[in-house]
């Protein structure tokens, strides 16, 4: 019992934050129905900018995630009008393999600079003990984060015009346009925003586990598993989606082998597209 | 008919691209990356000079790129000593020489086979050398045996390379299977009270066998074994797993796999505080950046293949009845030390081992025929700066049976993490943390 | 059966193959076959891939899982149960072909972005069920015993018989692609891939057609597996379902040009070369990965039908002999 429930609180902590990290992805997939397989390697790249804020300039590692933020939307938009916008209406497989080959370039110069060796953020802010269970303060602390990222999104979304504009895009880029609407800087700057949460996602995660640039791939695949759980395209199904997937690997080992964590992921991940491709909300 | 020379103009160009033009580059793919080719010194007329040609191919790239940066640091460290004694001299005058050839094999299996076959071929290559890894190794075994070449093998622990009928592959590392075992016997050392042990592995090759092993030596010596779970290379959140391994309450923690997942796992088991009196883990304890952890990395227990703080030599070989030969472990660390600029580890020192055991069985051979050398290298029983080292010879040929390993411990010294070797009893620099206090 | 023997298209892309795969076996050049024992594992790899890639339009990130479990049937076939490799490279394919109807019944339902998602699912699936089923080796993988090569006549003999194989396969597999695209049942495919919805209309049985599409692709990547397993001497789950090596194939039909016969051949092997000469030149060593990048990027932005396709747009005379 003590078990389950130590489980069942560590995996609701790290759900926030892999739920973080899929939100960019589903709202890039969302608003231009691109799929970017540079995810990954953007998630690694916001590890090395905290780590490097924090080796480097001695920076608070929570501190360094602003700055990061703020980079992040701004390579997003470059990235967006070199790789993205020339191809978005040619079909689906130039935008996968233009997002490809940008995760290519920013792994291999990161290679180049950092080589394959792991790294890690030394911080350790204790840990308190609730009944039965320990829970770890950096761990805490990342999930608050995720959670504060996320509730600023949801605000900046539905409040503000900008925020309004892109869901209008979303929805119909085409009407939008003739509303007035700049269009292509709308879907600049989502695309800011999706690389801008990948980063944050990924200096979280470099505060709980060593990790070195070719760590992204990993929860790449978990965002995509989380993306499918909460339905493509809708980033609260995403929070959801990270918030389910922390509590199957909690729980799992509970109950079988820890190896079999991923066959269950990624089975349920392929039933859940074919019998449910909205999602289990089911939105849309 | 225009047609028809279009045709045969396209047909020609085409053909030229997919053949990549072969006759004239022969092989654009795979050009030496560097190859370190011994200064064929002029020797004096009356020695007969002879050259042989070790290959061997380095991961410059891809996942296990520093692990065999040190390794073939060492291989060149040995060729340099063995050019400063001016080569190696037979009874009959001959000055043998090594000429050393090594590609990028990019950390994949399908290079190695591609570069092994092009070093015996293309290079002549008379002698080899493993890469790092024991999936690399088993790839390039089955060529340079398809060759009837030697090939030593550093790097690479895995067991079952040598039950696969091989008659010229040599093990430097001790295997996977006597990897942990030792750890085992600390426990009962330390506590004959302790009784359970869950034994927990990266799901990958190497450490699959090694925590098999652990488990099978574990049962036999009267311990009994709680928890025996395999977790999937690259996991990074071991919280979930640590409460199971909490629950099962066990004395000590045996397992790991490589460096990412063994520290990630020792720094999550510090933060949780659990209850447990031994942590002993594969690879991650021995490598210099474990320090990083900070106090995460205190009492923290690991197999080591050598250390530069270790006992071995030439007193102690008299001792154990064995004949010393090459350097001290003084000399190859500081002269490791003088060429790049930092102490080395045992990649490093095997990669010079695997040098240092071929040189050996050349003089032993006193010929450069392989089937001399073959017969040199089955009769081998030495102790040199890395151990003892004797082979196998009955069904297991070529597997590493005289070496063993050395177990270390993170300790804090004046508000420093340090390394100790803590077991065996006789190669102990200090005593172990037992129970860890957490 | 005149249109195919006077096609002038046909003739050119068997004899490319042939002469370039030949080449080792006049020279007897160890060195060579083991480079074209990976180009033609390449060539065989995109051509079949773009049978649903190119000509009926679905990105596929899963190819690979039918490389690797043909790898795994094979290898079992031959190290355990001590087969001979061409039953058990047939065995593989059988195998393999069946598993991918069923799979393509289910999964080609999907369009778009969640086919492809689905495909890396599948991958993913498979291969961590394989890490954990102890039957096939689990995380160890397999071995075969050196003396298995004897039933070949040594192990040297082995490899030249494994690469005759190979060469054979390859040959076979851009003829399958050749034929499928220009047969009626191509012509199909094709209408799926410009619009499924009309082809549907136009009285297409898209359902059935992507799914022997899907069957097909399967049918030479199994056996490639097996070839490639038993060369290597032993197999483990991470190489047997690497997901890079699924988008390495992309890269080479995009690169080559998609939906074209010649494409993944070209491709394939420019990409192979490609990859050798910058790991060696001293200036890409560090950034090869970067630089294959950028020149994907470049690709895709400003010649999105690769080379075949743009030679094919460029001379429309080219059309007729290359596919």
């Amino acid at each position: 019992m003590d078990v389950l429930l130590a489980s069942l609180v560590d995996g609701l902590l790290i759900g926030f934050v892999y739920g973080l990290a899929a939100m960019g992805l589903t709202l890039i997939f969302g608003v231009m129905d691109v799929v970017n397989l540079s995810h990954g390697a953007l998630i690694a790249l916001g590890m090395f900018g905290v780590y490097l804020l924090f080796t480097g300039l001695g920076l608070n590692p929570y501190l360094g995630l602003l700055i990061v933020l703020v980079l992040g939307i701004i390579l997003g938009m470059i990235l967006y009008a070199i790789a993205i916008h020339p191809l978005l209406d040619g079909p689906h497989l130039s935008t996968l393999l233009s997002t490809f080959a940008v995760s290519m370039i920013i792994i291999g110069v990161g290679t180049m600079l950092f080589t394959s060796t792991p790294r890690n953020i030394d911080i350790n802010l204790g840990s308190m003990v609730l009944g039965p269970v320990r829970l770890q303060g950096t761990r805490v602390v990342a999930a608050l984060v995720a959670i504060l990222v996320a509730t600023g999104l949801y605000i900046f979304m539905y409040r503000t015009h900008v925020g309004k504009s892109i869901r209008a895009v979303a929805n119909n880029r085409d009407a939008a346009e003739l509303v007035g609407i700049p269009s292509v800087r709308i879907l600049a700057f989502s695309f800011g925003l999706g690389t801008m949460l990948a980063m944050v996602s990924g200096g979280l995660i470099a505060t709980l586990f060593p990790f070195s640039i070719l760590s992204g791939g990993t929860y790449e695949l978990k965002s995509f598993v989380i993306c499918v759980l909460g339905g493509l395209g809708n980033p609260t199904g995403a929070l959801l989606g990270g918030l389910i997937l922390g509590l199957i690997e909690g729980l799992i080992p509970v109950f079988m082998p820890v190896g079999w964590t991923p066959v269950i992921e990624f089975t349920l991940f392929v039933l859940i597209i074919l019998i449910r491709p909205s999602g289990i909300l089911g939105a849309r | 008919m225009k047609g028809m020379r279009l045709f045969v103009t396209v047909l020609f160009i085409l053909a030229l691209i997919v053949t990549g033009c072969s006759k004239a580059t022969p092989t654009p793919a795979p050009q030496p990356t560097k190859a370190e080719a011994a200064p064929a010194q002029q020797q004096a007329p009356e020695a007969k000079a002879k050259t042989l040609v070790l290959g061997f191919t380095a991961s410059q790239t891809g996942k296990y790129a520093k692990e065999s940066k040190e390794q073939t640091q060492g291989i060149q460290l040995w060729l340099k000593d063995l050019e400063k004694k001016g080569g190696l001299k037979l009874s009959d005058g001959t000055v043998v020489n090594f000429k050393v050839k090594y590609y990028d094999d990019e950390s994949t299996k399908e290079r190695v086979q591609q570069l092994y076959t092009k070093l015996i071929t293309e290079d002549g290559a008379d002698l080899l050398i493993s890469p790092y890894s024991s999936g690399l190794t088993a790839a390039a075994a089955v060529i340079a045996e398809q060759y009837g070449k030697i090939m030593i093998t550093t790097g690479a622990a895995s067991d079952s390379i040598y039950k696969q009928g091989y008659k010229r592959v040599y093990q430097i590392y001790t295997p996977a299977s006597r990897y942990l075992t030792g750890a085992v016997d600390a426990l009962k050392a330390w506590d004959p009270n302790a009784k359970k042990v869950a034994v927990v592995y990266e799901k990958s090759k190497f450490a699959t066998g090694v925590a098999k092993a652990v488990k099978a030596y574990a049962e036999k010596q009267g311990l009994e074994v709680v928890l025996f779970e395999g977790y999937e290379a690259g996991t990074t959140d071991f919280n979930p797993f640590i409460n199971k391994i909490e629950a099962a309450k066990p004395d000590a923690i045996i397992g790991g796999g490589h460096f990412q997942d063994g520290s990630t796992f020792a720094k999550q088991l510090y933060e949780k505080k659990t209850p447990v009196k031994m942590v002993a883990i594969l690879v991650a304890p021995a490598v210099p950046e474990f320090a990083e952890l900070g106090d995460a990395a205190v009492g923290v227990i690991g197999p080591s293949q050598w250390e530069s703080i270790a006992k071995y030599s030439p007193e102690s070989a008299k001792a154990a009845g064995l004949t010393w030969c090459g350097p001290t472990i003084e000399e190859f660390v500081s002269g490791y030390k003088e060429a790049y600029g930092y102490e080395p580890g045992y990649h490093a020192a095997g990669g010079y081992a695997a040098g240092l055991v071929l040189e050996r069985a050349i003089k032993m051979a006193d010929s450069t025929d392989p089937d001399a050398i073959t017969k040199a290298l089955d009769a081998m029983d030495v102790m040199i700066f890395f151990g003892h080292i004797k082979f196998d010879t009955g069904e297991a040929h070529g597997l590493q049976i005289g070496h063993d390993m050395v177990y270390l411990q993170w300790q804090k010294k004046d508000g420093k993490v340090v390394r100790e070797i803590v077991w065996p009893e006789a190669a102990k620099t200090a005593d172990a943390i037992y129970p860890l206090e957490r | 059966m005149m249109r195919y023997v006077r096609d002038p298209a046909l003739w050119l892309t068997t004899l490319v193959v042939l002469v370039a795969g030949v080449w080792p076996l006049i020279t007897r050049s160890a060195t060579t076959r083991e480079d074209m024992f990976l180009i033609l594992m390449f060539v065989t790899l995109a051509s079949s891939l773009n049978i649903v890639l190119g000509y009926t339009g679905y990105v596929n990130f899963g190819h690979i899982v039918f490389f690797g479990l043909g790898g795994y049937i094979g290898f079992y076939l031959i190290a355990e149960k001590g087969w001979h490799v061409i039953p058990a490279a047939l065995a593989a394919s059988l195998g393999v072909v069946l598993f991918a109807a069923i799979l393509g019944g289910i999964i080609l339902r999907l369009r778009g972005a969640y086919f492809a998602l689905a495909t890396i699912g599948v991958n993913e699936a498979v291969r961590s069920f394989i890490v954990n089923w102890d039957a096939v080796g689990g995380a160890v993988g397999m071995e075969m015993n050196f003396s298995r090569y004897q039933d070949y006549g040594g192990p040297m003999n082995a490899l030249w018989f494994a690469y005759i194989l190979l060469l054979i396969v390859t040959l076979a597999s851009v003829l399958l692609s050749y034929f499928v695209r220009t047969s009626k049942f191509g012509l199909g495919l094709l209408a799926i891939r410009e619009d499924e919805d009309a082809a549907l209309v136009l009285g297409i049985p898209a359902p059935k057609a992507k799914t022997i599409a899907f069957a097909l692709s399967a049918i030479f990547p199994a056996i490639v597996g097996t070839l490639f397993f038993f060369k290597n001497g032993n197999i483990e789950p991470g190489d047997a379902f690497r997901l890079h090596m699924s988008v390495e194939g992309i890269v080479m039909i995009m690169l080559g040009g998609y939906g074209t016969v010649m494409g993944p051949v070209v491709g394939a092997a420019t990409y192979e070369r490609l990859r050798g000469f910058l790991l060696t030149s001293p200036l890409f060593k560090n950034l090869q990965l970067a630089f294959a990048g950028v020149l994907l990027l470049l690709i895709i932005i400003f010649v999105p039908s690769g080379v075949v396709g743009w030679l094919r747009n460029r001379f429309p005379k080219v059309r007729r002999i290359l596919a």
